[in-house]
C-alpha cells in the first residue's frame, strides 16, 4: 500500500477510536478525573498539610506528578485492551485482518488513540490539580516527551493484553493485580528516601517508580532518580513491547485460529 | 485468468484436527461460483484461510494471479468477504461501518462516502444509515455485510452461507443483486447448504467434504452425470397396494402419493404408458429433490473414491 493510503488506514482507525472514546466520554474521560480530584482533596488538602513538606515540596506538589502519571497510563492502557478485547468480541477485529492494513498501522492506531485518551486524561488532571496547588513544569520538553512515551509504552502493553484475553475477566486481572499495585507502590504518594534498604531495592526494579520520578523531574525538577536512565528504560521497553505486539498479531496469536 | 487459485492447501488446527487435507481449486474471472458441502466439511476454513482470518498450515493462494502471502496487499485489495456471521460493531451507525471499512482498503473518505451511498441504496439501507447496526434485523445486517464488502470496489466477492436464515423475499432479493453483479465483472464465490441457489446462481461448482475437494465441474456437466429422474405423483385414484413395473422404482408414500425413479434414458412418456397400463393415473407430479441435491448426497456418501471426475471447471 502506497503511504496515502497507508496513512488513510491508520486515520479511519484512529479516528474511529476517538469517536468511541468521545461518545462514551462519560465512561472513558470522566471517571478518571472524579477519581483524581478525591485524590487531591484527601491526600493533597486534607491529610497533606499534616505531612509536611517532601522532597522540599508541599506534599500535594509532590504527589501531583505521581498522580497525573498515574491517570496517564491506567487510561492509555485501559482504552486500548478495553476497545481490542471488544472489537475480537464482537468479530469486528476482522475487519482489520481482511483489509490489506499493516500491522504496525493496526497497532499504530490503537496506540495513537490510547495515547490520546491518556493525554486528554492527563491535561484534565492537571487543570484540577490547579485548584489545589500552583504548577510551575520544569522541564517542558521532558514533561511531554514523557507523557507521551510513557503513554504509549502503556497503549501497546493494553493491546498486548487486549490481544491475549479471551474473557472479560483476562482484560482486568493486569490492571488491578499489577499495573495498580505497582502504581502505589512505584512513590506517586513517598519518597523512595523513606524506604528500608530491602524495599527501596526491591522499588527499583518497578518500572513505574522509573516512570513516576522522570515526570516527577520534569514537573518539579526533583526525582529520586536520573532523568536519562529512566528516559532510556521507558523507551527500550516501548520499543520491545511494539515489536512483541507486532509479533503477536504476524503469527495470529488471539486473533486467529 | 484465474480470479483464484488455490494449490494443495492444507489446514491443522492446534487440536489437531485436519480441516483441509490439500485442497487444489481454480475459478476463472467472471465466474458465479459455489463451494458445497456438508457441516465441518472444510468451507469456511478455506474462506477463513483466503481472507487472512486463519492461517494456513501450507499450500499457496492466488488472487487474480497476486499471492496471498508474497503479493499480499494486492490479493486482499481484490478481494471481498462477506462472512457467515455478523462481524461489525453492534454499537457503530450504518454509515460509519461501511465508510470505516473503505478506510481501512485506504480509500479516501469523501469517496468511501459516495460509494457507501451506492451500495447502501442498492441494498436498501440507505434509510437505516444513520441507526446503529444491533437495531437492524437479522437480514439488513446481513445487506450490510454485502455493502460493507463491496466498498472497496473487489474483482472477487466471496460470501459464506449468504441467504442462511433469510426469509424468502430476501433470499430472491439478494439473488438478484449477486447475479446484477456478477453480470458487470464480479467474480462471486459462494458457500450454500442450498442447492437450489447454487444450481439458480452458479455456473461452476465443487463439492468440499473433509478437507478434500471431490468434485469441480461445470454445473451443468455435473447435471448430466446424474443417471435416475426421481418424481412425487400425486395418483387420480388412490391405492392401497403397486404393482412391479420392469425399469421403475416405485413406493407409495400414502393412497394418493406415489414416488418413482427410473434410469435417465427412458423419456416420461414411456413411463406414463407403463403406469396407465398397470391402471395408475396421474393427476399431477413434481421433481422429488433438487437435482443437484442428488448428486451432492452421492458425492459425500461415495467420497473421494467414486468422484470419478476431472476438475473441469
Amino acid at each position: 500500500m502506497r503511504l496515502r493510503e497507508n496513512w488513510i488506514s491508520f486515520y479511519t482507525l484512529f479516528r474511529r477510536e476517538m469517536v468511541r472514546i468521545i461518545r462514551i466520554w462519560q465512561q472513558t474521560l470522566l471517571p478518571p478525573v472524579i477519581t483524581m480530584s478525591l485524590y487531591f482533596v484527601i491526600f493533597g488538602d486534607l491529610i497533606g498539610p499534616r505531612i509536611g513538606t517532601m522532597g522540599g515540596f508541599d506534599y500535594i506538589q509532590y504527589i501531583m506528578p505521581g498522580l497525573v502519571m498515574m491517570a496517564i497510563i491506567n487510561n492509555a492502557y485501559l482504552n486500548v485492551t478495553s476497545s481490542v478485547f471488544g472489537n475480537k468480541f464482537q468479530r469486528n477485529f476482522e475487519e482489520l485482518l481482511v483489509a490489506p492494513m499493516s500491522y504496525a498501522n493496526i497497532i499504530l492506531g490503537y496506540v495513537c488513540a490510547g495515547i490520546a485518551r491518556g493525554l486528554l486524561v492527563g491535561v484534565a488532571v492537571i487543570f484540577v490539580s490547579l485548584f489545589f496547588t500552583k504548577i510551575s513544569v520544569n522541564d517542558w520538553i521532558a514533561t511531554i516527551v514523557i507523557a507521551l512515551l510513557s503513554s504509549a509504552l502503556f497503549s501497546i502493553a493494553g493491546m498486548i493484553n487486549g490481544l491475549l484475553a479471551k474473557k472479560f475477566d483476562d482484560i482486568s486481572i493486569v490492571p488491578v493485580f499489577i499495573l495498580t499495585p505497582l502504581t502505589y507502590l512505584g512513590g506517586v504518594f513517598y519518597s523512595v528516601d523513606m524506604l528500608s534498604p530491602f524495599w527501596r531495592s526491591l522499588t527499583h526494579l518497578n518500572p513505574i517508580f522509573y516512570i513516576i520520578n522522570a515526570f516527577r523531574y520534569a514537573l518539579l525538577g526533583y526525582s529520586d532518580v536520573d532523568l536519562v536512565p529512566s528516559l532510556f528504560i521507558i523507551f527500550v521497553a516501548t520499543i520491545v513491547l511494539f515489536w512483541v505486539c507486532h509479533w503477536l498479531l504476524k503469527k495470529g496469536i488471539g486473533v486467529k485460529s | 485468468m484465474f480470479a483464484l487459485e488455490i494449490k494443495n492447501l492444507t489446514k491443522t488446527y492446534a487440536n489437531g484436527v485436519r480441516a483441509l487435507k490439500g485442497v487444489d481449486l481454480q475459478v476463472s474471472e467472471g465466474e458465479f461460483f459455489a463451494l458445497l458441502g456438508p457441516n465441518g466439511a472444510g468451507k469456511t476454513t478455506t474462506i477463513n484461510i483466503l481472507s487472512s482470518l486463519v492461517n494456513k498450515t501450507s499450500g499457496q493462494i492466488n488472487i487474480f494471479e497476486h499471492d496471498l502471502d508474497t503479493d499480499v496487499i494486492a490479493a486482499k485489495s481484490s478481494m471481498g468477504l462477506v462472512p457467515q456471521e455478523f462481524n461489525f460493531n453492534q454499537f457503530e451507525k450504518v454509515i460509519d461501518i461501511v465508510v470505516n471499512q473503505a478506510g481501512f482498503y485506504g480509500i479516501p473518505r469523501k469517496i468511501a462516502f459516495s460509494r457507501a451511498e451506492y451500495y447502501l441504496q442498492q441494498l436498501g439501507l440507505w434509510e437505516k444509515r444513520n441507526q446503529v447496526s444491533r437495531t437492524l434485523s437479522g437480514g439488513m445486517k446481513r445487506r450490510l455485510m454485502i455493502a460493507r464488502a463491496l466498498v472497496h470496489e473487489p474483482r472477487m466477492l466471496i460470501l459464506d452461507e449468504p441467504t442462511a436464515n433469510v426469509d424468502i423475499e430476501l433470499r430472491r432479493a439478494t439473488w438478484d443483486f449477486l447475479k446484477k453483479i456478477n453480470k458487470e465483472g464480479t467474480t462471486i464465490i459462494l458457500t450454500t447448504h442450498n442447492l437450489e441457489e447454487a444450481e439458480i446462481l452458479c455456473h461452476g461448482m465443487a463439492i468440499i467434504d473433509k478437507g478434500v475437494i471431490l468434485e469441480n465441474n461445470l454445473i451443468k456437466n455435473l447435471i448430466t452425470q446424474l443417471e435416475y429422474e426421481a418424481y412425487i405423483l400425486d395418483l387420480t385414484l388412490p391405492k392401497t397396494s403397486i404393482p412391479k413395473i420392469d425399469g421403475l422404482e416405485m413406493d407409495l408414500i400414502d393412497a394418493t402419493t406415489l414416488e418413482i425413479a427410473f434410469p435417465k434414458d427412458r423419456t416420461l412418456n414411456e413411463v406414463f404408458d407403463q403406469l396407465m397400463q398397470h391402471g395408475i393415473q396421474v393427476h399431477s407430479m413434481r421433481n422429488k429433490t433438487n437435482r443437484l441435491e442428488e448428486l451432492f448426497l452421492k458425492k459425500i456418501q461415495f467420497g473421494v473414491q467414486d468422484s470419478g471426475v476431472s476438475n473441469a471447471s
